[in-house]
């Protein structure tokens, strides 16, 4: 099963509400998946920095080492690292020599990206998603049909800067497509077929393609079931499978463009009873882009 | 007449006061409010009795139903009328996937637009879609009338067996062995009264077109022996 939603907006008056509009949308899909949780929010960003989030144990020990270089925001077993540009080779590289058991979950200028084990209001709450504020952000419920339940098997993935997607469904090619991937330099980070989704939409983007052409791509190569909802630093996109496998419902206003699993995740977004609400068709790219 | 608010009384409790109702209720207009999209509301209701949904409902909204009347003003999700046998559904807004799937009697009216797989596997009921319905509608389709005053999508009709299908717009693609065929009077007569039964003025029978079977799938053919 699994539950999405994804909430963009239009108008920065909303901003302050993003996260506790986004966590309420997120609880109300613990039906569709009861067992993880996880979401991205798009913050503040600088031009000058980058956001690094990292998962694991004994996160106030890498707070302490890269005191002098990166702004450390600990949220339960996550910590958002920020920092100049220009110290990413430091960050990475202390990283990877004394930290190496930490995964990073996003990097990018305004991506932060938080997955757990539990009840959609647990970890929403644990991180404290109702109090954060930002332009956007993408969440999932996960209701495990084919692998274990993991922290790593949780979604939003994130294959590329500022770049993060949640998917509805199962894909059946995606062992043949991670191996061209592999070959086009691209890394995984978990066995999961949606992380290879997420992969193939970094890819056609790092080769040039606009979000709606990487979409459109994907219906070629992307075989399986699926609904995605897509976040980049600027955009928020849509996809459904040809047969529209899985629900959606979105609703549009002049303030907000939501998407949802089941019209439920909306009711309690501001102006929702004026809202257009409409399904989204199949093998159809949305794609909303703010400037 | 009772008016049942979701935000105070839980859905179970409603669809268990609809199942209690005897055939000679003196309770025959119901109102819900505060539905939120919520599931399964007013599901295997059989008394007739008048149910009105006053906001947008989830999945399998009047499924099974059979006598009532129920009236939704507003959206509803996956699976509205799945299973009808008989009675009215009236969606006042519009239809997610496989409205009217297997149903077997009654009268299914959506006044907007429903997505795909519309009347899947319908076995009898009629239904009216003011709007267009999406791709796959009447999959497999074996009995009844699905009339669309819109468009349909691709592949309508695919694998049907005796289902009626009347489309007054365009037709992106028909499934195999759908086929259109000739509107005679006596369909004509069929689509005035569903017309009437939906509520829809103005327009003629004459505007539509009608799709059938082939029946080219019925039987096997000798010719494909050798592909088993």
């Amino acid at each position: 099963m699994c539950g999405i939603v994804g909430l963009f907006l239009k108008d920065p008056a909303l901003e302050p509400e993003l996260g506790h509009l986004l966590a309420d949308m997120l609880v109300v899909m613990t039906s569709r998946g009861p067992d993880s949780a996880g979401f991205a929010v798009y913050g503040n960003g600088d031009a000058d920095h980058l956001k690094v989030t990292v998962r694991g144990p004994r996160l106030d020990e890498v707070a302490n080492a890269l005191a002098g270089t990166a702004t450390a925001t600990l949220r339960d077993t996550h910590m958002v690292l920020s920092f100049a540009t220009g110290a990413e080779e430091t960050v990475r590289g202390w990283l990877a020599l004394h930290r190496p058991d930490l995964v990073v979950t996003g990097t990018g200028k305004r991506i932060e990206l938080y997955k757990e084990v539990g009840l959609p209001r647990q970890v929403a709450d644990r991180f404290a998603l109702p109090a954060m504020r930002g332009t956007h952000g993408i969440g999932h419920t996960r209701m495990a049909t084919e692998s274990a339940v993991t922290t790593d098997g949780a979604h939003p993935f994130s294959t590329g800067r500022d770049q993060c997607l949640v998917h509805n469904g199962s894909l059946s090619n995606h062992r043949s497509l991670r191996r061209q991937l592999e070959h086009e330099g691209l890394t995984f980070a978990t066995d999961n077929d949606s992380e290879v989704a997420a992969g193939y939409i970094s890819w056609r983007l790092r080769e040039g393609d606009s979000l709606t052409a990487a979409l459109e791509a994907g219906l070629e190569d992307l075989d399986g079931f699926y609904t995605f909802v897509i976040g980049t630093e600027n955009g928020f996109a849509v996809m459904r499978d040809p047969i529209s496998c899985k629900p959606a419902v979105m609703a549009e206003t002049d303030r907000y463009v939501a998407f949802g699993s089941e019209y439920r995740a909306l009711v309690g977004l501001p102006g929702i009873e004026n809202a257009r609400i409409f399904e989204p068709e199949p093998a159809h790219a949305y794609v909303w882009e703010r400037n | 007449m009772p008016v049942v608010d979701l935000a105070v009384t839980s859905k179970r409790d409603l669809n268990a006061a609809l199942h209690a109702l005897p055939a000679n209720t003196n309770e025959t207009h119901w109102h819900v409010a505060n539905p939120e999209g919520a599931h399964a509301l007013a599901a295997g209701v059989d008394a007739p009795v008048t149910i009105e949904i006053d906001g947008h409902a989830g999945y399998y909204c009047a499924g099974m139903n059979s006598q009532a009347t129920v009236i939704v003003n507003g959206n509803v999700g996956v699976g509205v009328a799945e299973n009808m046998m008989s009675g009215r559904v009236h969606v006042k807004g519009d239809a997610s996937q496989a409205a009217g799937a297997t149903a077997h009697g009654g009268l299914l009216v959506i006044d907007g637009n429903a997505s795909a797989r519309c009347g899947i596997s319908m076995k009898g009921v009629d239904i009216v879609v003011k709007g267009s319905i999406g791709p796959m509608s009447a999959f497999m389709a074996q009995a009844g009338n699905l009339v669309v005053l819109g468009d349909a999508g691709e592949a309508l009709g695919d694998s049907l067996y005796e289902t009626r299908i009347f489309v007054r717009g365009a037709v992106k693609s028909l499934g195999a062995d759908c086929i259109e065929k000739d509107l005679r009077p006596e369909h004509e007569a069929i689509l005035a009264q569903l017309l009437s039964e939906a509520g829809v003025e103005g327009i003629s029978p004459t505007e539509f077109r009608r799709y059938g079977s082939a029946r080219g799938l019925y039987n096997f053919h000798v010719d494909n022996a050798s592909a088993y």
